[in-house]
């Protein structure tokens, strides 16, 4: 590679910063107004940092709404979700990656197709059907599909990693007498964990942001879940955007979390998924 | 030889019972196959193509929320084309925004990309900053975005005051609400950077070097190798970016409602308007339901179709 010349480093690095302001400048205005008193945010010219730190807006939003209790709805959503996902998109990707059958390629396209479908078409139906089912207002319409598949998107990229097992390894437990499950389960599961865990990472994200999902199925405000809850904050207190954005910056802070723990994996993910269509 | 005790080998035990099936390789492949694919074949009738086709019967009936479905042939679709007040409009501004924002998010997303791609110190610092706001759930990303473009106290408008342009009203601008809505969707799509960096990093270096020693400059170089490596992850984002795009409703349902005027009137705002508000029209819904699908499938359709021409992939003789 040839060196940089002095401007063209400074054009560079200039561009960068640029896009790291844009980047992070929305976070940062997060933060700063999540912990400032109400007359503070309306000063002129703005504060960039609080005088006071106002950790209390934090203990405020838990209070006015129930945090915990949404909290606590969300993760009882997300326990099955997480289980059946990760159970019923192994199962099938093995399944399509390395099992011969009958018209597996015909089976994996359909299944594949819904990738691209959009969520609004089977919406109506579907809330009509968990609706005969007096399932309005329980959890179920937001767990059960989980365990059909765990969404395309899963099975694809668990797809992916099952087919980067070489067969020799198969070939030697099949000697052994092995069935199918019994490969699957003690000698595949262990070598695809990676994309487990980034399965489970996305799952987390999703459950903990849909938004469309909750708000079909869940009118009990002791059902909501977290970004529900959110939403009916923003009902509730329009004007106090000291509450508003701690209420936020608690929705934000677990994903983010979450985010820094598995960063590894998400950029492993990232080269997986802009495979070629 | 040493005492090692080898074991006789055991007769095979045969099992001569009437119940025993025996099976062939390829049978028993068969239905391990079957059955490990089960749990997302159902999911595929019961979530998908079930409610799909119930999507297309019902938007033939006329079928209030509470009340009796009646068979009302194509009404539900002229009433749409002719005489619906806000079929046109929604349209209108779902594709206003879907086309601004992928265009905007594939440039910004490609331009990063590429910047980081240069050996740039502290890439994994940067890669980690760009990602996050793609993290932060939407309806969190909504209420940020509302307080960053308040008109009174926002951070945009203190902005322009203090260089001297005269304040917008950003989303509460019947022109401006949607533009400040493609603003906010580019920065919470920022994952399409680290898709782009990925392909980025797997150019092959030595045919940069070739179209170099070939006098080539930087435009020889992004046309000839860069863009024809990089192809696939566009087609890729610009799939799956047009169809989420199309489908956008969180947006405007937490920061604007649809105002200012339905100048955000998404069309799955409407879909869910029309089905769920006190008078629901389920019928009428699932009409603009599945032509919001025939949309994005034609769409699809015709950018996997157009592809073949400018997508290229490694090991394909062109």
């Amino acid at each position: 590679m040839k060196r940089r010349s002095p401007v063209q480093t400074l054009a560079l690095y200039g561009s960068l910063f640029i896009g790291v302001f844009f980047s992070c400048i929305p976070l940062f205005w997060l933060v700063r107004s999540s912990l400032m008193t109400l007359p503070e945010l309306y000063i002129y010219p703005p504060l960039l940092w609080s005088h006071t730190v106002r950790w209390q807006n934090f203990a405020d939003a838990m209070t006015v709404v129930n945090f915990p209790l949404f909290i606590q709805n969300t993760v009882t959503i997300l326990i099955p979700v997480m289980l059946g996902t990760l159970i019923t998109s192994a199962l099938a990707a093995y399944g399509f990656a390395r099992i011969r059958f009958p018209y597996k390629n015909i089976w994996f396209a359909l299944v594949i197709s819904s990738l691209l479908l959009p969520y609004a078409v089977t919406m109506i139906p579907t809330f009509i059907g968990w609706a005969r089912l007096n399932a309005i207002d329980t959890f179920y319409p937001l767990w059960v599909p989980a365990w059909f598949g765990g969404g395309a998107f899963n099975i694809f990229l668990l797809r992916q990693f099952f087919l980067s097992i070489p067969n020799e390894i198969e070939d030697a437990a099949v000697l052994d007498g092995a069935g199918h499950f019994a490969i699957f389960w003690r000698i595949m599961l262990p070598l695809v964990r990676p994309g487990l865990i980034v399965i489970g990472i996305f799952t987390f994200l999703n459950v903990w942001n849909d938004f469309l999902n909750p708000l079909l199925y869940l009118n009990d405000d002791k059902k909501f879940t977290v970004a529900l809850g959110l939403m009916t904050f923003k009902g509730t207190y329009s004007t106090d955007w000291h509450l508003l954005m701690a209420g936020s910056a608690i929705v934000v802070i677990p994903p983010i979390i979450v985010f820094f723990i598995g960063q590894r994996y998400f950029l492993e993910s990232a080269t997986l998924s802009g495979m070629k269509l | 030889m040493t005492a090692t005790h080898i074991q006789p080998p055991t007769a095979p035990i045969r099992m001569t019972s009437r119940y025993t099936l025996s099976l062939t390789t390829s049978q028993r492949n068969a239905i391990a196959g079957y059955m490990f694919t089960l749990p997302a074949t159902i999911g595929f009738f019961v979530f998908v193509l079930g409610p799909m086709l119930a999507t297309l019967f019902i938007s033939f009936t006329d079928w209030p929320i509470i009340g009796k479905l009646k068979w009302v042939g194509l009404e539900n679709y002229t009433t749409l084309f002719t005489t619906h007040p806000f079929f046109w409009k929604s349209l209108e501004v779902t594709t206003y925004f879907s086309l601004a924002s992928i265009f905007l998010r594939l440039i910004y997303a490609f331009s990063i990309a590429s910047l980081l791609n240069f050996d740039v110190r502290g890439k994994a610092l940067y890669r980690t900053l760009f990602y996050m706001p793609s993290i932060v759930p939407i309806v969190a990303t909504a209420m940020i975005w509302a307080w960053i473009y308040n008109p009174d106290f926002g951070l945009f408008n203190w902005i322009l005051k203090s260089v001297g342009l005269p304040p917008s009203r950003w989303l509460s601008g019947s022109d401006t609400a949607i533009p400040s809505m493609i603003f906010m969707d580019v920065w919470a799509s920022s994952s399409t950077i680290i898709i782009f960096l990925a392909g980025l990093q797997g150019v092959p270096r030595e045919l940069l070097e070739a179209v170099e020693v070939d006098g080539g400059n930087w435009w020889n170089k992004l046309t000839a190798v860069t863009m024809p490596h990089m192809s696939p992850y566009i087609l890729f984002n610009l799939i799956l970016g047009f169809i989420a795009a199309f489908q956008v409703f969180s947006n405007s349902y937490v920061m604007t409602g649809g105002g200012p005027s339905n100048a955000t009137l998404f069309l799955v705002l409407l879909i869910y308007r029309e089905a769920f508000n006190n008078n629901g029209n389920m019928g009428l819904a699932c009409a603009i339901a599945w032509l919001l699908f025939v949309l994005v499938a034609a769409i699809t359709g015709l950018l996997f179709q157009g592809s073949r021409r400018w997508v290229y992939y490694y090991g394909e003789d062109r």
